[in-house]
């Protein structure tokens, strides 16, 4: 049966299973329907049909953030095509694996502005990876197999192929190839073990040490590497956003995260520390503020699988490039063998330094007469914690809140847009996450602006039995872009004031359950219906407009300059 | 001062490569002050050569986000260490009867070759570095120049160990 005789949208479907996909999130057109025809006829690949192709990719995310394993979308030409860009370039700037099957006009109207032609491999070349037009039906099986590799390798990323419709009614012999060689494409997994052992000598001897742990981190699935790192050298460890769960939030070592809404101690550490050990991150602004003036003391270790974030923004003393997860295996081995002095009393002296620095709070007044946010986040923590749920969130403010307030003790729990920030992300990334985990407790923490980019997708959650729970953080403003025009913008709230429809009347036209909750005793009751529901939920909170989030590191200004409340 | 950088990369000969060189130019906000491209002998394969500017932290992102592109085998700046350089120029000059033996001297000169001649033009053609280049753009200014081409720089480098792919 290896060599049987297939049309290319066959060998795509086979080539999908090879490749161990089951889920794939798409939405059908002209020059795609070969392939829809091909999935009429199996059985091993079950397709969602979401209702925007950005939604498709979106999920495609969500499902490879919790997984692990590569997400798959599988779209049609021209605005099919280009809806999905969005997506694209969200997972390339967060580094997850997808794989985009964008259908194309035939290779002899190409270039012709024939009806739903998109130069897409032009228009997405640098948003992903990699990208690619099939050119000859023989090619499409290598091709596949190159794409799901480049996806899964290095730091993972999205990957395009772009078919052209002539190609899927073309025939060739399926036979999968077994390896993958590109040679322009060869990232390096290993530390250099010079470098390891250079690093482990400036950690050990280092008076005031901190780790930034970051999303390669959880991508390298080195988590427990970090925890017997950072408890070997008693080094306190911060996060980025992207890192958040790598790093177990009750251990005494952990200073939660960093950056424009960290913790007050995490930004003193860090700029105070004489010795930074960054893994997988890119130190982007978010996290460095005022460039010139970040960490201006301290010596940087830097481990990433990409050697371009290596001295890009911050400069590296003892660059290492590898796969944090054998990096730290290594420094592992080394430091068993070597068991070098750590110099417990100067750790000691600066654990209880950011001990003093965590005095420094955040003052939370509480609104009067409305909800507020960050008490309802809270609960929902409280209440979903013995579930270990899937948390999703839109961007904004009650991204930051739910960031800051939820406790992750393990990785691929939180399911956020960093990099690029996309409102609109992390609904449907929920219905990627319900498809991988049916089982699971998934809720998706949005803004009532946020959550109206995607809101389509209600339809697919009742279709497909998603029980995303929707916790809508009501406070009628765009409210990140409201805080800024607060506080920057002599408050002229200007168009960020928003309307939206009655969320309740909305979830129940779907056919699903909608409760509004305004006062803080309905909070318990919505959140315990919406978890013994079978259906998809919207909680919509209304809550203070405005309510602010702290701290708060204005752009452009040192880490250590903190706001901890209206009144700084 | 602008300090100027040779980058040679080899790729892989197919479609699309140069855009995704030029792209990451123009995306990352690098400049390209030249640019040239061929296959090598093996013509699975091209060479392509940039001229751009930069101070060392940017020239380094350049090679780095280079490599990251996927049909991008191997990147060389050669302004580290060795290497040898050339530039082609091809000057159109309409030339009257009392001007003839001035461009012959010109020619001669700097090296330049007279490649076609009609009655009212000379056609010269200097191949050089930078600096052969620029005599002869210098010596025929006050001349009637009818059209100027040059190439972009072509760049090899005189270790021995650059490349490990044979003739390439």
């Amino acid at each position: 049966m290896t060599n049987e005789v297939c049309t290319g949208a066959q060998i795509l479907l086979k080539s999908l299973v090879k490749e161990g996909v089951k889920e794939i999130f798409g939405y059908p057109g002209g020059v795609i329907l070969t392939v829809y025809e091909a999935l009429y006829n199996q059985k091993d690949i079950k397709h969602y049909l979401v209702r925007h192709e950005q939604a498709a990719v979106h999920a495609a995310e969500g499902y490879a953030r919790v997984t692990g394993r590569p997400g798959v979308a599988l779209v049609t030409s021209g605005p099919g095509a280009c809806n999905t860009v969005t997506g694209i370039a969200n997972a390339y700037y967060d580094g997850y694996p997808i794989v985009v099957f964008t259908g194309q006009v035939g290779l002899n109207q190409i270039g012709n502005d024939a009806f739903q032609e998109a130069d897409v491999v032009g228009i997405t070349r640098s948003c992903c990876k990699h990208n690619y037009l099939v050119k000859d039906v023989k090619d499409l099986q290598r091709i596949i197999k190159e794409a799901f590799h480049i996806a899964t390798t290095g730091k993972p990323g999205p990957v395009v192929v772009d078919l052209p419709k002539d190609i899927l009614t073309q025939k060739t012999t399926f036979d999968y190839p077994k390896e993958v060689k590109i040679a322009g494409y060869n990232p390096n997994y290993k530390g250099h073990p010079i470098q390891i052992s250079k690093a482990l000598k400036m950690l050990s001897e280092a008076h005031r040490p901190i780790i930034i742990s970051g999303g390669g981190v959880l991508t390298s699935s080195a988590h427990e590497e970090l925890l017997k790192v950072a408890n070997m050298l008693k080094t306190p460890v911060c996060h980025t956003l992207m890192g958040t769960g790598t790093f177990p939030a009750n251990s005494e070592l952990d200073l939660g995260m960093l950056g424009m809404h960290g913790n007050f101690w995490a930004n003193h550490a860090v700029s105070h520390a004489d010795v930074i050990f960054a893994l997988g991150t890119r130190f982007n602004d978010r996290i460095t503020g005022c460039l010139q003036r970040f960490a201006r003391d301290a010596h940087v270790i830097h481990v990433d699988i990409d050697p371009c974030s290596i001295s890009k923004n911050v400069k590296a003393d003892i660059p290492i490039v590898g796969d944090v997860k054998n990096v730290l295996e290594g420094m592992i081995s080394e430091f068993e063998k070597t068991n070098p002095n750590i110099y417990v009393e100067d750790k000691n002296n600066w654990l209880n330094q950011i001990e003093e620095w965590k005095r420094n709070r955040a003052v939370v007044k509480s609104p009067e007469g409305k909800l507020s946010a960050i008490d309802v986040i809270n609960k929902l923590y409280e209440m979903t914690k013995e579930y270990d749920p899937i948390v999703c969130t839109e961007v904004g403010q009650h991204q930051m809140w739910t960031a800051q307030n939820f406790k992750f003790n393990k990785p691929r729990r939180l399911v956020t847009s960093g990099g690029l920030g996309t409102m609109g992300f992390g609904f449907p990334a929920a219905m990627g996450a319900c498809a991988a985990y049916p089982d699971k407790l998934v809720l998706n923490i949005a803004g009532d602006g946020s959550i109206q980019m995607n809101i389509q997708e209600m339809a697919t959650c009742a279709d497909y039995g998603f029980k995303v729970i929707n916790c809508i953080i009501d406070n009628g403003y765009l409210g990140m872009v409201r805080q800024w025009q607060e506080k920057l913008f002599h408050e002229h709230y200007s168009e960020t004031k928003i309307s939206h429809p009655d969320f309740v009347k909305l979830a129940e036209a779907y056919g699903a359950l909608g409760i509004r909750i305004e006062k803080e005793e309905e909070i318990e009751p919505a959140i315990k219906k919406a978890i013994e529901a079978k259906c998809p939920v919207i909680l919509d909170f209304v809550t203070e407009s405005m309510e602010m989030v702290y701290p708060w590191v204005l752009a452009g200004e040192p880490l250590t300059k903190v706001l901890l409340s209206n009144d700084c | 001062m602008t300090n100027f950088h040779t980058i040679s990369i080899l790729v892989s000969n197919e479609s699309g490569v140069l855009s995704r060189i030029v792209d990451l130019f123009s995306g990352r906000g690098y400049n390209i002050e030249s640019l040239t491209v061929a296959p090598t002998i093996d013509r699975l394969f091209s060479r392509v050569t940039i001229v751009t500017d930069g101070d060392e932290a940017a020239i380094e992102q350049i090679n780095k986000q280079l490599n990251r592109v996927v049909p991008v085998i191997k990147v060389a700046d050669l302004n580290i260490g060795e290497s040898v350089e050339r530039e082609i120029a091809l000057v159109k000059i309409q030339v009257k009867d009392e001007e003839k033996s001035d461009i012959l001297r010109i020619a001669e000169a700097t090296n330049s070759k007279i490649i076609d001649v009609t009655d009212k033009t000379y056609i010269l053609q200097a191949i050089g570095d930078e600096k052969q280049i620029q005599a002869l753009v210098e010596m025929v200014r006050p001349y009637s120049v009818k059209e100027f081409v040059r190439s972009g720089k072509v760049a090899i480098s005189r270790n021995s160990q650059f490349s490990n792919i044979k003739n390439l």
